[in-house]
C-alpha cells in the first residue's frame, strides 16, 4: 500500500487533517474544527509514521458509534492510502459515499413507474400479477391472486388518494395517532420537582433526620412513559397501490416522535426514519417512493421480521414499544415462520397492531395462511384501506 | 521510566490477565494521555468492564466505579449532606449553650457518592460509569459538565475543582440511544466477540491449567455456537463459565460424554428458546467438527 504525497496545495499535516475531517464529515460522521485539533493531538501521543497505529488512533478519537466504527476502515483507507488522489480530487474507494452518488436503490427503478398513477384497466392488474409472479414459489398464491383481481374494485377511490392533499391529510392522521399512541402517563406517582401532590411518606420519612421538623417538601406526580412507535411497512408488489399514503402515514408517525423508528420491508428489510425525517417532505417523499419502488416484487414478511429481531430490534423494542405492521399479510414464506417471528416480537414489545389494507373491504375474510397464522399474536388487526379507516384508527390506538 | 505506548500498556494489561486488542489498547492509552474519557460500547459479556477493571490494577491505581440504573439521581452518584449528623452536631451544640452553625456544612458533614470522590482523590484515579445506557438522559446530561471540565458544584460550598483527573471509563450495552454530546466528548472503542486466537489468549491467561486441546475444543465450540442463531449470543464471560465447568467436571475432551456437555450448556444459552435452538444433534455436528 503506497503512502500518497500530499497534494501540492496541501499546506503539511494540518492541512491534510482537515481535509480528512472533511472527507468524514461527508461521509455522515459529524466532526467539525475542534477535532482536526484533537486529531492532530492525539497523532502527537503515538508514532504518528506507523499507519496502522495512526489509524489505531483516529478510529478511537473519531468514531462515535458502532456504524461508523465498522466502516472507519474503509474511509481511512480512501483518504490516505488513494493512488491517484491528487488528480481526483475527493473521489474515493467504491465503498465511500460521496455526496454527488445515491445508493442503488434510490436510483428509480428501470422498468417501474409510479404506482400511484392508476393507469387504465388491464395494463395495471396485469403488472401486479407479473411483479408477484416474480417471487414464483409462492405459498398462498390463490390469496394473491385475489387481491390482483380486487385491485381493479378500489382502484377509483386509491386514485383519489394520491394527490397531495390527501397525503397530507394521511399524514396529520398519524401525527395524530402517533400522539394518541405517545402520550402516556403511568399509573404510579413517582417523586417529582414540581406539580403532583405533596408526597407525605416521603416527607415524614424524611423530617425524622431533621428532628420531625418537615423542611423538605417532596412532590410525587404521575410521570409520562411515552410508548415508543416502531412502524413496519411492506412495500411489496402487491402492495405497491397503497404505498404513497402509507409512505405518508409513515412520516406523519415519525414525525410526532423522535424516538419512533420506521422500516420498509419486502424481501429485505430497510430503516427509513432518516429519510422519513427529513424537513422537506416533498423531497422525503421523493426519497421514499424511489426506496419503495426500487423494491419491488414479492413478499417475505417473516423474514424481514426476523432479520428485524436479529438487528435493530434489539435496540428499537422494548417493554414500552407499540410495532405497527403494515401490509396485506401476503406471503411467500411459511405461515410457521410468521408466528415464530411474532411469537419473538411478541415478548419483546408491548403490542403489535397489524393495519391491513384488506380488511376493509366488503366479504374480507383472513383467508390467507399467513395471516391467519399471525392473527393470535397480535393485538389487533385493523383496517387501513381508506382515510376513514385510517382516522378511525385513532380511537382503536388510544385505548391500547 | 520508559514511554508509554499503546503496545506497553497492552503488555502490562497482559500482566494483569487481561488480553486487549490493538484498537482497545490505542483507546485507553488515548483516553490516558489526551485526559478524555472512553465510551466501550459492545454485546453483553465480552469483557468492558474488565477493561477498567484490568486497567486499575495495571497501573496499581484505585477503581471507582458507579453503577448505573434507571432513576440514578445527584445523591446517589454525586453527593448528600449527611443529615443524621448534622443532627446531632445541632443538638450536642444546643446542650453546651453554642449556637454556630456554619460548621454544618463542610466536609465533614458531606457524604462522597463515587463521581465526587473520584475527582477528590490525591492520586488520579480510574473511574468506571457502568452501563450509562441505563441511566437516565437527565443524568447523561449532568455527567456531560463533570466529565468536560473535572469539577462538581455544591450549591452550600461551592464549585469543587478536580484535584486529581480520573480516566474515566464508561461502557454502554446500547440498550438505548446515547446522546451526541456525550459521545462527541468521549473517545470510542466498539468491543466485539473476540476471535479464536484471541479468545484462546484469554482462556489461557485466565486459566493457566486447562489442556491445550480441550482450550481449542471450548474456543471452536464456542465460536460455532455464536454462528447459531441465537437470542442472547454467548459472550467471553460464558465462555470462561463452561471453561471452568468442564474442567470443574473434569472433562478433558468434548466428545467423550455427550450427556455431560448438553447439561453443562446451561453456562452458554441462557433462554429456553436458545436452548431449543441448540438440540444434541446440532451439538454433535458442532462437537464432531472439533474433534
Amino acid at each position: 500500500m503506497g503512502v500518497t504525497p500530499f497534494p501540492a496545495r496541501a499546506d503539511g499535516i494540518a492541512d491534510r487533517m482537515a481535509g480528512f475531517i472533511a472527507h468524514l464529515r461527508m461521509n455522515g460522521i459529524a466532526l467539525g474544527p475542534q477535532e482536526t485539533g484533537d486529531a492532530l493531538a492525539a497523532l502527537s501521543q503515538v508514532n504518528a509514521t506507523d499507519p496502522a497505529e495512526a489509524r489505531l488512533a483516529l478510529r478511537a478519537l473519531l468514531v462515535p458509534d458502532a456504524d461508523a466504527w465498522r466502516g472507519f476502515d474503509d474511509l481511512f483507507d480512501a483518504y490516505w492510502f488513494n493512488a491517484g488522489k491528487q488528480k481526483q480530487g475527493r473521489t474515493t474507494s467504491p465503498h465511500v459515499r460521496v455526496q454527488s452518488t445515491r445508493p442503488m436503490l434510490w436510483q428509480p427503478h428501470p422498468g417501474d413507474d409510479d404506482a400511484g398513477d392508476g393507469e387504465e384497466g388491464f395494463g395495471d392488474d396485469e403488472r401486479h400479477v407479473h411483479a408477484d409472479d416474480g417471487e414464483g414459489d409462492a405459498e398462498g398464491t390463490d390469496g394473491r391472486l385475489i387481491a390482483t383481481r380486487t385491485d381493479a374494485l378500489t382502484r377509483r377511490d386509491l386514485r383519489e388518494l394520491m394527490d397531495e392533499d390527501t397525503l397530507r391529510r394521511a399524514e396529520a392522521i398519524a401525527t395524530r395517532i402517533a400522539r394518541a399512541i405517545r402520550d402516556r402517563r403511568s399509573r404510579r406517582r413517582k417523586q417529582a420537582l414540581r406539580d403532583g401532590m405533596l408526597d407525605m411518606r416521603r416527607i415524614q420519612r424524611a423530617s425524622l433526620a431533621r428532628g420531625g421538623e418537615p423542611i423538605d417538601l417532596y412532590r410525587k406526580a404521575r410521570p409520562p412513559r411515552p410508548m415508543r412507535i416502531v412502524a413496519l411497512c411492506d412495500v411489496s408488489g402487491s402492495m405497491s397501490v397503497y404505498a404513497r399514503v402509507f409512505l405518508a402515514f409513515l412520516k406523519g408517525l415519525i414525525g410526532a416522535d423522535m424516538s419512533a423508528d420506521a422500516y420498509l420491508f419486502h424481501t429485505r428489510l430497510m430503516r427509513v426514519t432518516d429519510a422519513l425525517r427529513d424537513h422537506d417532505s416533498l423531497r422525503a417523499a421523493a426519497r421514499l417512493s424511489l426506496m419503495a419502488e426500487g423494491f419491488g416484487g414479492g413478499t417475505d414478511i417473516s423474514g424481514s421480521l426476523t432479520a428485524f429481531l436479529n438487528g435493530y430490534g434489539a435496540r428499537a423494542l422494548n417493554g414500552r414499544t407499540v410495532v405497527v405492521i403494515l401490509s396485506d399479510g401476503y406471503c411467500t414464506q411459511s405461515p410457521e415462520a410468521l408466528a415464530h417471528a411474532l411469537t419473538r416480537m411478541r415478548r419483546k414489545a408491548r403490542r403489535i397492531v397489524w393495519l391491513n389494507p384488506l380488511k376493509g373491504w366488503k366479504d374480507y375474510a383472513p383467508v390467507a395462511a399467513a395471516i391467519q397464522a399471525a392473527l393470535p399474536h397480535l393485538d389487533a388487526h385493523l383496517p387501513a384501506n381508506t382515510l376513514a379507516a385510517l382516522a378511525a384508527l385513532e380511537d382503536e390506538f388510544g385505548q391500547l | 521510566m520508559t514511554e508509554r505506548t499503546h503496545l506497553t500498556l497492552k503488555a502490562d494489561l497482559a500482566g494483569t490477565g487481561y488480553v486487549a486488542d490493538d484498537s482497545i489498547a490505542m483507546a485507553l492509552h488515548l483516553a490516558m494521555t489526551l485526559g478524555r474519557p472512553l465510551l466501550l460500547e459492545g454485546p453483553a459479556g465480552v469483557g468492558k468492564t474488565e477493561i477498567a477493571k484490568a486497567l486499575a490494577d495495571a497501573s496499581a491505581i484505585r477503581l471507582i466505579r458507579l453503577q448505573c440504573y434507571e432513576g440514578l439521581d445527584a445523591s446517589h452518584a454525586i453527593y448528600e449532606w449527611n443529615y443524621q449528623r448534622q443532627l446531632l452536631a445541632i443538638r450536642a451544640s444546643e446542650a453546651t449553650g453554642g449556637t454556630d452553625e456554619a460548621h454544618l456544612f463542610t466536609d465533614a458533614y458531606l457524604l462522597k457518592r463515587p463521581l465526587l470522590e473520584a475527582i477528590s482523590q490525591p492520586e488520579p484515579c480510574v473511574l468506571l460509569i457502568d452501563e450509562i445506557d441505563r441511566a437516565d438522559e437527565e443524568f447523561e446530561a449532568y455527567l456531560l459538565e463533570i466529565l468536560s471540565d473535572f469539577q462538581i458544584t455544591i450549591p452550600e460550598l461551592g464549585t469543587i475543582a478536580a484535584v486529581s483527573r480520573p480516566t474515566v471509563v464508561l461502557t454502554s450495552n446500547a440498550t438505548r440511544d446515547l446522546s451526541d454530546a456525550l459521545r462527541r466528548r468521549c473517545l470510542y472503542a466498539y468491543v466485539d466477540y473476540p476471535d479464536a486466537d484471541t479468545e484462546l489468549a484469554i482462556l489461557n491467561a485466565r486459566m493457566p491449567g486447562i489442556e491445550a486441546r480441550l482450550a481449542r475444543q471450548i474456543v471452536t465450540v464456542v465460536q460455532e455456537i455464536r454462528r447459531e442463531d441465537l437470542e442472547k449470543v454467548p459472550g467471553t464471560a460464558e465462555m470462561l463459565d463452561w471453561a471452568a465447568a468442564l474442567s470443574g467436571l473434569g472433562v478433558n475432551d468434548l466428545a467423550q460424554d455427550a450427556e455431560m456437555l448438553q447439561a453443562t450448556l446451561v453456562c452458554l444459552l441462557k433462554t429456553a428458546a436458545d436452548r431449543d435452538a441448540v438440540p444434541t444433534s446440532v451439538m454433535d455436528r458442532i462437537v464432531g467438527k472439533v474433534a
